[in-house]
């Protein structure tokens, strides 16, 4: 094969995946007057973003004008149980509020407080109403506005293009190979810089939230890159999926029904989250009927009710009640809004909830409580980045957004992606900016890589027989989903990996029938090889960590370990081209983060009071 | 369970027929999972084009017995057990491969849109924009849109007439009201709109209405107050009258 063929590229900078961080980047560099090309799977305006419901966490203080970032900061902390990269959660919560405002300067328009400000809302692990929101369809919100205002930045945007691997020259990025999903054909992009905004991977497990996109793209490619991978163990499971009719089990249903006072109970009609609450978060839980009915009517002396506790343990609690013979018909918990708000406030708050359960599930919220129960939801871990620039240990190369690690630690709170898209998409912007700034020589092709890449893919149609690659990844799922899920142990994750170990070779000899053109088997084969990674990865990382923190829990090593504390699991690929899994130390966190994290939280609010000038 | 007859386009833009699948079907099924289904287990190279399977993307447009619908939003209890279903790609675009049609022309019209441009008078003391909830709710209705292209594809100006070339459609008729009621914005899109967007063209049959999974109100909400501002603009007498003195001035 003729490289020269093939067609060739030329910006300063990729961006691959378009949802709200890969659009915020690629906002960023092409301001900075960069060439730039947005590389996407699916069509503009399709990703993952569009699908966020419930809001995006903000401390504006346009309700409760005691909210601070420090609050912010300190929950977050407390959410990801302090596993989280200290600086890149200051930075998020510093820089969470401009974020929105500039949203709003670019067209936005969020829900209103009585006085015209934006409205924000109450969500699991935040303080405060937090969350800037439009219904409960704010991730639409945001990725349409970005959208809109990227078409006139001069953003050359390329869609329906797979990206297959990365280039390098010597130790630093020099583009990416790709494809063209419509017509098979292939493509170089040759930059010198290449961000990842590819998301996470859930589509490894069988009930997800995740669409066909999520197959872990961006850390098979840093990955075989020489990029490291961080944290992957940590997997979010989200509490409420939908879990009837079976065709749409795992589909999410937003933490918004909770944080508009919906509760949960199980087949005896008991409010289970009451037996739930960690002590951790006890002196901050209301523990009475009573003061949660309080909490709903807006007072503000009233604790939050355990609902609101964050995802890994309400996740926990609904398999327990299930696990226990109390769950609902489906094999879920109840989940009920009908009972707390006007049909009226339901629709109005909660209209795509409404309609998604009218029409797949033939149920009326204002009227019947939902089935819901945990659905693989998010990656707390990613590639391994800077807090600062966000790149990689590779030049050039650097991640943001669900891609990268780091801002969410052990569990991230809900409302806290949408802003992490946002601040981090614009960060690696930057980084990509001040990367450019100091690399002007000239970057050469590896043609021979280029050409490797390409067999890779081209093998999958040609072999003249081999594995389905449909069934492989129903196998795969199986897989995750029995033994590398919400409650791990070691015997589980080992048989886990040697599972995924007989993917692997089954992938070696996957075939795709048809020809090139839009041929959605070829691009399910392709993208086995990222979920294979990011499988073997979690199952792994999720091996050596021996303790439960966050969205990781291990049965047979109870409870936070406090020497797990100190270090991260960090993945590469080893010269021998073996996953390499290690500890690696943390080291020690910036004394006055530090500080603010561990006050009490009526320590922090007379602080930040204090500062405000108020008594 | 029940054995289900299916008819789905196979083929490009050029060479293509309606081919013949049988599926069984379990409770709850949706048109896409069927698709999904077929594409697993009798045609791995079906294609087709989908994302959230939960309405909210507009990826997964198609027709099912003619009528242009989302696929993830199509319960299968819909149609009656003896009812073959057919499946095509939307007609108001070219077709690049089964169900799969290009709908870059949409990208090209949104493109053209003079973009947002907020008043920076609208800003309190503290730097805050203030709308009131009143002031934006019909705005706020626009924006639910999820670019489905439903509407553009009953549209009988894209559809039957196919003047692409004379009328951006309804999707960015209710994108150019969404910008023109937007309380912050202070261009002035009113003579493109009825210059190069081509607002005269609709007729104002609603059919666009009608399909809108998210219920928008196209016509009534949209497109009828910007023709309305046109004629204020150009063709309202006292208005000229006024002008004209003006420009005798």
């Amino acid at each position: 094969m003729d490289i020269s063929d093939i067609k060739t590229i030329e910006h300063d900078v990729i961006v691959l995946g378009a949802g709200g961080a890969g659009l915020r980047a690629a906002i960023e560099c092409s301001m900075h007057g960069l060439s730039t090309g947005l590389v996407c799977k699916s069509l503009l305006g399709k990703a993952h973003t569009v699908m966020a419901e419930g809001g995006v966490a903000a401390a504006l203080g346009n309700v409760d004008s005691r909210d601070n970032w420090k609050v912010h900061f300190r929950d977050t902390m407390r959410g990801g149980k302090f596993l989280n990269n200290w600086r890149m959660a200051e930075l998020h919560a510093k820089e969470a509020p401009d974020r929105v405002r500039e949203l709003e300067e670019w067209g936005a328009v969020f829900d209103r407080t009585k006085t015209g400000l934006i409205n924000q809302r109450n969500f699991g692990g935040h303080r405060y109403p937090r969350l800037a929101h439009v219904g409960d369809r704010t991730g639409l919100e945001i990725i349409r506005t970005l959208q809109d205002h990227g078409i006139h930045q001069g953003i050359d945007v390329y869609m329906e293009c797979t990206g297959l691997d990365l280039l390098k020259d010597g130790d630093r990025i020099s583009g990416m190979v790709a494809m063209w999903r419509e017509t098979g054909e292939f493509v170089i992009f040759k930059s010198k810089a290449v961000i990842l905004a590819t998301g996470g991977g859930g589509k490894a497990w069988k009930i997800t939230s995740n669409s066909w996109e999520y197959t872990g793209d961006g850390y098979g490619m840093a990955y075989e890159a020489g990029a490291e991978l961080m944290d992957m163990e940590f997997t979010q499971f989200h509490p409420t999926g939908m879990v009837w009719p079976p065709s749409v089990r795992g589909t999410l249903v937003t933490e918004g029904v909770r944080g508009e006072g919906g509760i949960l109970v199980n087949s005896e009609g008991k409010r289970f989250m009451f037996d739930n609450i960690p002590d951790r978060f006890a002196p901050e839980t209301a523990d009475t009927e009573d003061e949660t009915a309080r909490w709903l009517e807006g007072d503000k002396e009233a604790r939050r009710p355990p609902e609101l506790l964050t995802r890994d343990v309400v996740a926990r609690a609904i398999r327990k009640e299930v696990k226990a013979g109390r769950g609902s018909p489906h094999g879920g918990a109840f989940l009920d809004i009908a009972s707390r708000r006007s049909a009226e406030d339901i629709q109005k708050k909660l209209p795509s909830m409404y309609h998604q359960f009218k029409v797949l599930a033939e149920l009326d919220i204002t009227e019947e409580p939902m089935e819901v129960g945990p659905t693989l939801h998010y990656f707390m871990g990613g590639v391994r980045v800077d807090s600062d620039s966000q790149m990689t240990c590779v030049p050039g190369l650097f991640a943001a957004g669900e891609c990268a690690a780091g801002v969410h630690g052990a569990n991230r709170l809900g409302g806290n992606s949408l802003s992490d898209l946002l601040v981090c998409g614009k960060l690696a912007g930057e980084g990509a900016v001040k990367y450019l700034e100091s690399n002007k020589d000239e970057i050469n092709l590896d043609e021979n890589r280029a050409r490797e890449i390409i067999r890779a893919a081209t093998d999958i149609l040609n072999r003249e027989s081999g594995e389905n690659p449909y069934l492989i990844h129903e196998d795969l799922q199986e897989t995750m989903q029995s033994n590398v899920g919400i409650v791990r142990d070691d015997e589980l994750l080992t048989l886990g990996i040697s599972g995924i170990d007989k993917l692997w070779n089954k992938f070696k000899n996957v075939k795709a029938d048809g020809a090139s053109q839009f041929n959605p088997g070829w691009h399910q084969a392709i993208a086995l090889r990222n979920l294979l990674i990011t499988s073997e990865a979690v199952a792994k990382a999720a091996r050596l960590r021996q303790e439960s923190r966050g969205a990781h829990t291990r049965v047979d090593y109870e409870g936070e370990r406090d020497e797990w504390l100190k270090v991260n699991v960090v993945i590469k690929k080893s010269p021998d081209g073996t996953m390499s899994v290690e500890k690696v130390e943390r080291g020690s966190p910036d004394p006055e983060l530090e500080r603010i994290a561990n006050l009490s939280i009526e320590e922090l609010e007379e602080e930040v009071q204090r500062e405000a000038g108020q008594p | 369970m029940s054995l289900r007859n299916f008819q789905i386009y196979r083929g490009d833009g050029t060479v293509g027929e309606m081919k013949s699948y049988q599926l069984e079907i379990e409770k709850g099924m949706v048109v896409l999972d069927v698709i999904h289904r077929i594409q697993a287990e009798q045609a791995g190279d079906l294609a087709v084009r989908w994302n959230c399977k939960a309405g909210k993307c507009g990826s997964c447009s198609v027709e099912i017995n003619g009528k242009p619908k989302l696929s993830c939003m199509t319960r299968m209890n819909e149609y009656a057990e003896d009812e073959t279903i057919s499946i095509r790609p939307l007609k108001a675009f070219p077709i690049m491969r089964d169900l799969v049609a290009d709908v870059s022309w949409n990208y090209e019209q949104n493109k053209r849109i003079t973009p947002f441009k907020p008043d920076p008078s609208s800003k309190n003391e503290s730097g805050d924009y203030v709308m009131m909830q009143e002031d934006i709710d019909r705005v706020q209705e626009f924006r639910k849109c999820i670019e489905c292209y439903l509407c553009q594809n009953v549209c009988h100006v894209l559809r039957d007439h196919e003047r692409k070339d004379a009328f951006v459609g309804p999707r960015f008729m209710i994108r150019l009201a969404g910008l023109e009621m937007h309380p912050l914005d202070m261009q002035d899109r009113i003579p493109d709109v009825k210059n190069s967007y081509g607002s005269g063209m609709c007729n104002i049959t609603r059919c666009c209405t009608d399909v809108c999974p998210e219920h928008i109100q196209i016509t009534d909400n949209g497109i009828i107050p910007m023709k309305e501002r046109v004629v204020d603009r150009y063709y309202d007498p006292v208005m000229k009258l006024i002008g004209l003195i003006f420009r005798r001035k």
